[in-house]
């Protein structure tokens, strides 16, 4: 950059940052945007906050800081501000003309990193990246300590960060240290070179995890350890390192479930549910070890740069998922955790939701007793398994482990899939949680993957505080087809700015697409080949695509996106905007650091 | 020479909106805004506003004349007026504004009505004013904008 000199540099650090901003109000997003734009950030607006948590779910790597209004009438902007907190985990400003110090103090606890008061100055704007970097420099510190996997993730993050903005030099050098933290099974923290301390990513598949836990058992869970497992596995490629984050989260794992199990009560109906014959062969493996363990599904559900924390899938009815959802606790966000629990939205929610969206998953900090769902579908025709995913929060592999996971779907014709990985296994379950307040709609749009499938088995469950709308999930059963996403582009124009009188329309028009969006939407799973594994992603992700623009609005500088008033070019643009917008599932692939399945346990 | 007539004129309207109060700072704000890339942004803006803030006053009539009680709803739709009219620095309307909500908090109705019916006047003045005011600029050219009077 040319404006790169020693004396500017810290001028020049934050230039590019992808701001979102949030505001129903027309005028406030035109000037926001355009006082963005002259602090050198890349913007992209939206009118309407579930859209904007849409395309935050879709591309969540694509923006580094979010500035969202606090009165919105589709959503209150502090519900939006816990969501992208929680989802997310980007730093969120929020916006009011309203000053008065209970809501300043609301945003605040709610999570706002600032709170700014309209009229919005642009010298306010200039400084936001400091919120940014914070927020980094925090991740940062985080790494130490957690597994090398993790270290890679955040510092891969940060490095990408540092591509797109400008860093100082010196503080860079020193932040990348802190970064190379050597495993953690390490005693000292080795202060490598990046270059040579990245690894290439495992994925713990299925087929891997069952190696390592036929290890485990026959070393014998106590005497186990990461060289011994290892040796074992046999797995070429595989290091100890690998192998070592692996059982430690496994630990983890199991002694989740051992306190669930304690004192909790695990219908009996739950055991017998897990019948192996109900799985395919890999989930057999997976269920007869469980059994050994104990009753509980669970489910990993891995947090970016958190500790793994453990799902407990419901098992038994699929109507009790209400529990389900409240896994999502975040550590410091129990009100929405407590939002969760109040199941009455979640109704007969039998998965768990599934995190797919989230990369980073937020941290199931306690594992809240969660009546053992599971596979126990009964309203479900088939048993649609849940599939849960378990959410790896660093590795990012884009197909993720997804794909072998579900390999471990039970047969959808089978009742009472146990899923749920009673004990570990947690990665052969996704569950694909879709608002169920409407009775998922969404299963009736569902395109099984399997045809036997009724789209109604699964149900989707989602966290209620996650979603609320009804997922409609609409699963193209060729998700092979799904349209190029670069057609989006034309979107653009619709995009990012959902108009005010064309946001009710679109509004409309969105929840008649359904798709909440994170939620993938149930899938029919019965998985019993890779293809189907392969595209099963995909298709998750395209619900959660449903009904969202891709407001790609990169390139927004030149475009006049705005169409808040005008109502009819809404809906023009609305229409168009939906048929370009189907599902690109390599569109989604690419661009969403979303892995549907991210690590699944396996990380 | 009549070009520079029309300067003044339109420098000497824009000085008394904002002596007489009708915009504030943020309408500098609008104006510096305004460069080579967006040449009409600050005019963008305001005809933004005028068209959204219709469709909110037409809601806020509504609500009064089918459910008056309703103050919550009447408060949100006031609120939201206010921001609006923040964001070009329409400085009366948002007065009014914030007025007319100190009225809804209340629950009174007759002194919601008497608050909305001042702020539809003011937003009406202001329009009619900047209306003018644009139009002017307009066969003026891009002008250079007077110092801020001190506020």
């Amino acid at each position: 950059m040319e404006n790169l000199s020693a004396s500017s540099r810290t001028e020049a650090f934050p230039v590019g940052l992808r701001v979102l901003v949030v505001d129903d109000d027309p005028t406030w997003l035109k000037i926001l945007e355009k006082m963005l734009r002259k602090c050198s950030y890349e913007v992209t607006t939206c009118g309407l906050a579930r859209f904007a948590l849409e395309m935050l779910r879709e591309r969540k790597d694509h923006f580094d800081i979010v500035i969202s209004d606090v009165n919105m009438p589709d959503m209150d902007g502090f519900k939006l501000l816990e969501h992208v907190g929680l989802e997310m985990d980007l730093p969120v400003i929020m916006m009011s003309i309203d000053g008065e110090t209970s809501r300043v103090m609301k945003g605040v606890q709610h999570g706002a990193c600032d709170y700014l008061l309209k009229p919005v100055r642009m010298k306010e704007l200039k400084n936001i990246w400091q919120h940014v970097y914070r927020k980094k420099m925090q991740e940062v510190k985080e790494i130490e300590g957690h597994d090398i996997n993790e270290d890679i993730q955040i510092r891969n993050e940060f490095e990408d960060f540092e591509d797109r903005h400008v860093l100082n030099g010196t503080d860079m050098n020193s932040m990348r240290k802190r970064k190379d933290v050597d495993n953690k099974e390490h005693a000292d923290q080795e202060f490598t070179d990046p270059a040579t301390v990245k690894k290439a990513r495992v994925v713990w598949s299925v087929d891997l995890h069952q190696k390592f836990v036929n290890a485990v058992n026959q070393i014998g869970f106590d005497k186990v350890g990461p060289k011994k497992i290892l040796d074992l596995m046999n797995v070429p490629g595989l290091t100890r390192e690998n192998v070592a984050s692996h059982l430690q989260k496994y630990r983890l794992y199991l002694s989740r479930l051992q306190k669930q199990n304690e004192g909790r009560n695990f219908g009996g109906n739950m055991q017998s549910d897990f019948s192996s014959k109900d799985v395919t062969a890999n989930f057999d493996l997976h269920s007869s070890t469980q059994m050994q363990q104990n009753g509980a599904s669970s489910k990993y559900i891995y947090t970016n740069q958190k500790i793994p924390a453990q799902v407990i899938v419901p098992d038994g009815c699929a109507d009790d998922f209400k529990n389900v959802v409240s896994l999502q606790v975040m550590d410091s966000k129990q009100a929405l955790l407590s939002d969760v629990s109040d199941s009455q939205k979640v109704n007969s929610v039998s998965q768990l939701g599934v995190l797919l969206s989230f990369k980073e998953m937020m941290p199931i900090v306690d594992m809240k007793p969660l009546e053992p769902a599971i596979s126990r579908h009964q309203s479900w025709n088939g048993g649609i398994p849940v599939m849960q995913f378990m959410q790896y929060p660093k590795h990012n592999h884009k197909r993720c482990s997804l794909l072998e996971d579900y390999s471990c779907l039970p047969k959808p014709d089978q009742e009472h899939q146990v899923f749920a990985d009673h004990v570990h296994t947690p990665p052969s379950v996704i569950s694909v949680t879709c608002n169920t307040e409407d009775d998922m709609c969404s299963v009736s749009e569902l395109k099984p993957v399997h045809t036997n499938q009724k789209s109604s088995h699964i149900k989707p469950i989602s966290p209620v505080p996650f979603m609320t709308n009804p997922v409609s999930v609409q699963v193209d059963s060729g998700l092979s087809n799904t349209q190029d996403y670069s057609g989006l582009s034309n979107t653009q124009d619709f995009g990012a700015t959902c108009g005010k009188d064309g946001s009710t329309n679109q509004k409309d028009h969105y929840n008649d697409q359904t798709c909440s969006g994170w939620i993938p939407p149930p899938l029919q799973l019965s998985l019993t080949n890779e293809t189907d594994l392969v595209s099963l992603p995909e298709q998750l992700q395209l619900c959660s695509l449903q009904g969202i623009g891709c407001f790609e609005n990169v390139g927004l500088n030149n475009m006049e996106i705005f169409q808040y008033n005008d109502s009819t070019s809404a809906i023009e643009v609305h229409g168009n905007w939906y048929d370009s917008l189907e599902f690109n599932c390599d569109y989604l692939y690419d661009s969403a650091d979303y892995p549907i399945v991210d690590e699944c346990l396996f990380a | 020479m009549e070009y520079s007539n029309l300067r003044h004129r339109a420098a000497d309207m824009r000085k008394s909106l904002f002596d007489q109060g009708y915009l504030d700072e943020q309408f500098y704000q609008l104006e510096e805004l305004q460069d080579e890339v967006s040449p009409n942004f600050v005019e963008e803006v305001v005809t933004l506003f005028f068209r959204d803030s219709a469709r909110l006053i037409s809601n806020i009539e509504q609500t009064l004349d089918k459910c008056p009680q309703d103050f919550v709803k009447l408060d949100a739709y006031v609120h939201q007026l206010k921001d609006s009219s923040s964001s070009i620095g329409a400085s009366r309307v948002k007065n009014a504004c914030t007025l007319c909500r100190e009225y809804c908090d209340e629950k009174n109705l007759e002194g919601c009505l008497k608050l909305f019916h001042k702020l539809k006047r003011e937003h009406a003045v202001l329009r009619q004013k900047l209306g003018s005011y644009f139009q002017l600029l307009r066969q003026v050219g891009p002008m250079e904008i007077a110092t801020r009077p001190s506020m």
